[in-house]
């Protein structure tokens, strides 16, 4: 794996100048996610959301590599047409048969846990030589921080208010990482963008196999989370402190965790920066508080014993 | 002229061997009634080391024609098929392909729409797709379709157009019927539709290029529509010089419209799809009869050939058209709506009555064709034309 230095000698593919706000997780995600392409060519599929308005405004373009953005819920088939089309090329002779390309796909957590799911399933079943990434911020940023069945129980977001009637998001959180690692593809990992090793050592590994890999990195939205733009590593750090985002990796159906918490801090300490759960902290709530610590644990406790049984 | 070989073959057979000499590199489908059985006989072709192509079996149509977006967007030659709710569920990713001028090349089974669910011909899936952007042709007959799926390559990725096509062949009537179809070899196909050399390919590494950019307000949006546009227009000289290139080949003849008994025709019916057989049939007895009938089939719906059209139809008495789909709310079908447009500078006022038929495949007998014809003779001879449309054959 790459050490520092030699990751600094790569090459940027995300250029800046882009239109993303002052400390926005995802471009951080994207960054550290293609350092682990390493020197091969790589082609970028994106979702619509946030990454892919911010970063394509016509006629600029932030991408130094070749991409495609199509729609919302279809960056992962995008990406396997491309990869399909290589293989097929190759196949005519129309491409050196000895050609190496690395195909590379984003979406946001509403164009991956929700309306890509489908996609994102059916790209992975079969087999392509791909990497999909999703980077979660936890909402529908791009069109106004609306919830999304990655967005944790509790949350304010404008489509899962606070008022008399409801105290933010209603449900908990789906695990996408567990969905996509009963795929049985190649390689799943979680990561967040606090701990730039293991993400980049993940993104190798996932460039690395042959088939599908999946990531899901935690990348912090300030705007949408309410925090201020300067913090968003820091919000990071503490989701996998207080195992809110456990770091983990499948390989080849072995689970194992990357990143060891040893004294693991109370949920509070990632929530209560975070003005999205501000109402969470007024007198009458204790007990919602007390039942998201208690699902953090139990969460924890089954992801371990995974671990320990593998 | 090159060698043919004469086939007994149903619409399906002969798209799927259309689409193997084609030697697209990447196909990406999913099964639907009544296309299946090319999507299944290119799996055949597949299985059997006959084909190059990178052929994927996706989850959804949504996907395919991501897919294919993706796979065409990367420098790829591209074709697929589907039918109906296929169709329907693909809309999204039509005006993208179009949007994005990737030449795919897209066969569609005519299916009718849900609710309430039906597998047989219509033209409604196809016909809510007319303004996605994509070149849409039909044909009559398996014949057709093969020789649509053909030329509908080299119209798609010419040079000057670069727009996605369809080849629409009438679900069961002509997808699942045995005809005598003649096929061309490979080596003429392979020849006819030559290489693609694709513009801006995402897999020319050196060159990176960003597709599908974003072009919001203030942004060349507009301007991006209007080239979509241009594009279209200009596909109307190159689906006449591959049309007629294609004829030199095959013998076979092929316009945007094609007509019989117009030279002298007083009443003239127009017409999509199978069902033309039927209506020349028709319209060479009832010549017998003393009605001097004509038949006006549109084998090129987009680009809609309204000068075409309107030559063909001067000098009629009354015309009639035969919608295969609804466009509720609005005066008639949509053939209807553009035939009627078509002849809005023509300085004789023609009696244009639309006829609604065949709606989720029910049956078009020839008697029913008869009384089409008898109407417009009426019609031609002083009688009032009926308003509003007319619902052929509903119980
Ligand atoms: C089919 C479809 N439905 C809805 C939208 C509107 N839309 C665009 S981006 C977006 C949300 C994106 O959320 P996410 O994937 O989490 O990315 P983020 O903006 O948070 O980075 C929505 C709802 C769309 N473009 N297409
Ligand atoms: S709204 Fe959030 S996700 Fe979107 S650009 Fe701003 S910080 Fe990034
Ligand atoms: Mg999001």
């Amino acid at each position: 794996m790459a050490n520092l230095k030699e990751l600094t000698h790569r090459e940027d593919r995300l250029e800046g100048g882009h239109r993303l706000c002052a400390g926005c997780g995802a471009s951080v995600a994207v960054r550290q996610v293609l350092l682990g392409a390493g020197v091969e060519p790589v082609v970028v599929g994106c979702a619509t959301g946030c990454l892919e308005v911010s970063t394509t405004i016509y006629p600029y373009s932030s991408w130094k590599t070749p991409f495609i953005h199509n729609a919302f819920e279809n960056s992962a088939a995008t990406i396997s047409g491309v990869e399909a089309a290589f293989k097929g090329l190759k196949a005519a002779g129309k491409i050196p048969a000895d050609k190496k390309i690395k195909f590379v796909a984003f979406g946001g957590d509403g164009g991956t846990y929700d309306i890509g799911l489908q996609s994102l399933s059916g790209a992975m079943e079969r087999g392509h030589d791909m990497v999909y990434v999703c980077y979660d911020n936890g909402a529908y940023m791009n069109t106004g921080i609306q919830r999304s069945s990655a967005t944790p129980k509790g949350a304010w977001a404008t489509t899962s208010q606070v008022g008399a009637a409801q105290q933010g998001k209603q449900q908990r959180r789906k695990d996408l990482t567990q969905i996509m690692a009963a795929h049985n593809i190649p390689y799943v990992a979680q990561a967040s963008i606090s701990h730039w090793k293991d993400l980049t050592t993940k993104a190798e590994k996932a460039f690395a196999v042959e088939g599908p890999a999946f990531l899901n990195v935690f990348a912090p939205c300030p705007r949408g989370w309410r925090i201020p733009f300067d913090t968003t590593v820091e919000i990071a750090k503490s989701a996998v402190q207080t195992g809110y985002w456990p770091l983990y990796e499948v390989e080849d159906g072995v689970w194992r965790q990357t990143v060891k918490v040893m004294n693991r801090k109370p949920v509070v300490e990632f929530l209560k920066p975070q003005g999205r759960f501000k109402h969470l902290f007024a007198s009458g709530n204790e007990a919602l508080l007390e039942e998201i610590q208690a699902d953090v644990d139990l969460q924890w406790d089954r992801l371990q014993a995974r671990f320990s049984c593998s | 002229m090159p060698t043919q070989k004469t086939i007994a073959a149903t619409g399906n057979t002969v798209v799927a061997e259309a689409m193997r000499q084609c030697a697209p590199d990447m196909m990406a489908a999913y099964p639907i009634t009544p296309q299946t059985t090319i999507v299944e006989e290119f799996a055949g072709f597949v299985a059997k080391g006959r084909v190059h192509t990178e052929y994927i079996t996706v989850e959804s149509e949504h996907s395919a024609m991501s897919a294919c977006v993706g796979a065409s967007a990367a420098g790829a030659r591209v074709m697929t098929a589907t039918s109906s709710q296929g169709l329907a569920l693909m809309w999204e990713e039509l005006h993208i392909a179009s949007g994005m001028r990737l030449p795919i090349v897209m066969a569609n089974a005519n299916r009718a729409l849900s609710a309430p669910i039906n597998i047989h011909c219509d033209h409604s899936d196809i016909m809510g797709a007319r303004d996605t952007g994509w070149i849409t042709l039909f044909a009559e007959t398996a014949q057709e379709a093969y020789d649509n799926t053909i030329m509908a390559i080299r119209i798609a990725e010419h040079p000057d157009v670069l727009l996605p096509t369809m080849s629409c062949l009438d679900g069961f009537i002509t997808t699942h019927s045995i005809d005598r179809v003649c096929i061309m070899d490979d080596e003429t196909v392979t020849g006819f539709v030559g290489q693609y050399t694709p513009k801006n390919a995402l897999l020319d590494i050196e060159n990176p290029v960003t597709h599908g950019a974003f072009a919001g307000l203030g942004g060349p949006f507009f301007e991006f529509k209007k080239s979509q546009r241009e594009a279209i227009e200009r596909s109307r000289a190159v689906i006449k010089d591959v049309g007629a290139e294609f004829s030199e080949l095959s013998g076979r003849p092929f316009g945007m419209v094609e007509t019989w008994g117009m030279e002298d025709a007083d009443v003239a019916i127009v017409v999509i799809g199978s069902t033309a057989g039927n209506v020349r049939h028709v319209a060479r007895q009832m010549r017998e009869s003393g009605i001097k009938a004509g038949v006006v089939k549109i084998r090129c719906f987009r680009p809609f050939p309204y000068a075409e059209l309107a030559a063909a139809l001067s000098g009629v008495k009354a015309v009639a058209v035969m919608d295969r789909a609804e466009s509720f709310g609005a005066e008639g079908g949509p053939l209807f709506l553009e035939v009627r447009s078509a002849l809005y500078d023509a300085t004789e006022r023609i009696p244009v009555i639309d006829y609604i038929y065949g709606l989720g495949g029910s049956d078009v007998r020839l008697e029913l064709i008869e009384t089409v014809l008898n109407d417009l003779s009426e019609i031609a001879a002083g009688a009032q034309a009926p308003t509003g449309l007319v619902y052929l054959g509903s119980r």
